[in-house]
């Protein structure tokens, strides 16, 4: 987005929430929101003919554990009529809630979902808040920060047990000296 | 008498994840009333790799090739996401050239994509001589991502700053070729299913999808315009040398399975348009930003002289900082918005990592799109959305 159009939104969304603080990057506008009154925010945006938000882009759930809050919500909004983009962020703490934008923009659902399933976001009102990407029965939350790249469970069929088997990830091999301790 | 009164109770398909109509890893639960859907309740995740975290752990030219392996079907477009994003972060130019070997490889990858769209999608619905037609001419596009990068289809051929290599003697002739002969054959799979009777009656008002409809289920790229939205990235925030090239945007009436066939077959006659007017407006120069801080030096220099060899170390071991910030870029894939959304903390490598996948709110749509439908019509609606799981389950 180039300058002038920035300024423009900036100036309407200014005038419409006089409140709310705003983050001027070089390419993009954010808007910082309270997840209080996250779902009247998003309907304004949504409906009011200036701004004209018809689709939520994106959602992503950011983690920074050393924050008081925990958590980030990061919204990409975009109106294809008036071709301009919106990034709209609330902070969240651990084992609070985020209200659900699913009466906003339906697609918000499965969004929401992952949010859930990789950093163990909730989201209250969602009607569905089951893990979606990980298996059903899968622990912990992997895209935090805390979680090992590596995970933490490895699955193997055992011979003698005749069955599929669940284990702490053990990368050290015997026939294998480790050559690097910092990776 | 008595009359007999019988009650059926409907039950539950599992279609999929083993199911050739699937597309992949699919697995969508049908609640069925004799033949029609009355909920659907797709499953995803089959193919989760765990792309997001993996990058957190990569460098930004390490984290390159992971973006062939999302979307395998058009996998330079997916690259593209990735090095406007590490280009728009890092504050790097792109050389002109550069940018036109990009744009002909992008269209080159959306016919790739759009090609497989009509074999798979005409294969699910019963035309199987549509599949070898289109991949006969596959069979040519990849030759030429062969010829270019030396790897059939995870090319990881673009590189923030430009592209890894110059395109080599007589491809630009080759790819000429091809796309003086290109209309032609879209002109044949046309008289195969446009006017094909049995083609329509499978798709003509199957899976309509309303202007407001799609917009709030946040449809992008061609199901967008099947609605009749002319919205298309490449217009609207023109990135490289798309701003230079003319081209229409097809767009639909009904938003109906048959729309969005009619927009994808368009859109590869655009896309042969865009290849020959860059071909024509391309001129020799530099393929790759000369500022070798942040863009890998060429290879003769590196091996003679000791600053280039100096600047290749450092970005293969430890890779460029990037300042502390955050970006979103997208582009316009094969299938729609593909998106990257990076936050920099510093460094050399991404703090948080969001892929906004193009076929994402596609799939879940289908829970609100399959229901009234007929069984039949589920791999209709599968085929028309055009999915593929690497770049949905990540």
């Amino acid at each position: 987005m180039n300058a002038e159009k920035l300024d423009k939104l900036d100036a309407a969304i200014a005038e419409r929430f006089p409140q709310l603080r705003r983050e001027r990057l070089s390419d993009a506008l954010i808007l910082h929101v309270e997840p209080k009154g996250l779902v009247e925010t998003m309907t304004r945006l949504r409906d009011d003919p200036e701004l004209n938000f018809h689709q939520m882009i994106d959602l992503a759930g950011v983690h920074y554990p050393d924050r008081e809050l925990p958590f980030d919500v990061v919204y990409q909004l975009l109106s294809v009529y008036k071709n301009h983009r919106l990034r709209v962020k609330t902070a969240i703490g651990e084992g609070h809630a985020v209200p659900s934008v699913i009466s906003v923009w339906s697609c918000a659902d499965w969004y929401e979902r992952e949010a859930y399933d990789l950093f163990g976001i909730l989201f209250s009102g969602h009607p569905d808040l089951r893990r979606l990407l990980n298996e059903y029965d899968f622990d912990g939350h992997p895209l935090r920060k805390d979680f090992p790249v590596t995970g933490r469970y490895e699955v193997r069929y055992d011979e003698t047990q005749g069955r599929i088997v669940r284990e702490p990830v053990n990368l050290e091999r015997e026939d294998r000296e480790p050559y690097c301790h910092t990776l | 008498m008595e009359t007999q009164k019988t009650e059926f109770l409907n039950y539950t398909v599992n279609f999929g994840p083993q199911h050739p109509a699937a597309h992949g890893v699919l697995r969508l639960l049908l609640e069925l009333d004799g033949e029609v859907v009355e909920r659907a309740d797709p499953h995803i995740g089959f193919l989760h790799r765990g792309t997001e975290k993996l990058l957190e752990h990569k460098t930004y030219l390490q984290g390159l090739p992971y973006f062939d392996r999302l979307d395998y079907m058009s996998m330079i477009c997916e690259e593209h996401s990735w090095v406007l994003a590490v280009e728009k972060l890092m504050g790097i130019p792109v050389p002109e050239r550069a940018q036109y070997i990009r744009v002909i490889f992008a269209e080159l990858t959306r016919m790739l994509n759009h090609l497989l769209f009509l074999a798979a999608h005409g294969l699910d619905v019963g035309a199987m001589t549509m599949f070898i037609y289109a991949f006969r001419e596959r069979e040519r596009i990849i030759d030429m991502y062969e010829g270019v990068s030396g790897a059939r289809i995870h090319a990881a051929y673009f590189r923030p700053g430009g592209v890894a290599r110059d395109l080599p003697e007589g491809m630009a002739e080759t790819i000429r070729d091809f796309c003086d002969e290109f209309p032609k054959k879209i002109d044949e799979y046309e008289t195969l299913l446009t006017n094909n009777r049995i083609w329509k009656q499978r798709l003509v008002d199957i899976g309509v999808v309303t202007k407001a409809e799609a917009l709030d289920m946040g449809f992008v790229g061609p199901m967008l315009r099947g609605s009749g939205v002319a919205w298309d990235l490449r217009k609207a925030e023109p990135y490289d040398a798309y701003d230079r090239v003319e081209f229409d945007i097809p767009v639909g009436k009904n938003g109906d399975c048959y729309d969005r066939y009619l927009v994808r077959v368009d859109e590869l006659r655009q896309s042969n348009r865009i290849i020959q007017q860059c071909l024509k407006q391309m001129a020799p120069g530099p393929i790759k930003s000369e500022n070798f801080k942040n863009s890998i030096p060429y290879r003769k220099e590196m091996q003679n002289g000791m600053e280039s060899l100096i600047h290749h170390f450092k970005q293969f071991s430890e890779g460029y900082s990037a300042p502390v910030g955050e970006v979103y870029a997208a582009t316009e894939s094969p299938k729609g918005e593909l998106g990257v959304y990076i936050i920099s903390h510093g460094g050399t490598k991404p703090y948080r990592v969001k892929i906004r996948a193009a076929g994402y709110n596609h799939l879940q749509s289908m829970k609100h799109v399959l229901k009234g439908h007929m069984l039949t019509d589920v791999t209709t609606l599968v085929g028309s959305i055009d999915i593929v799981f690497g770049e949905i389950d990540r």
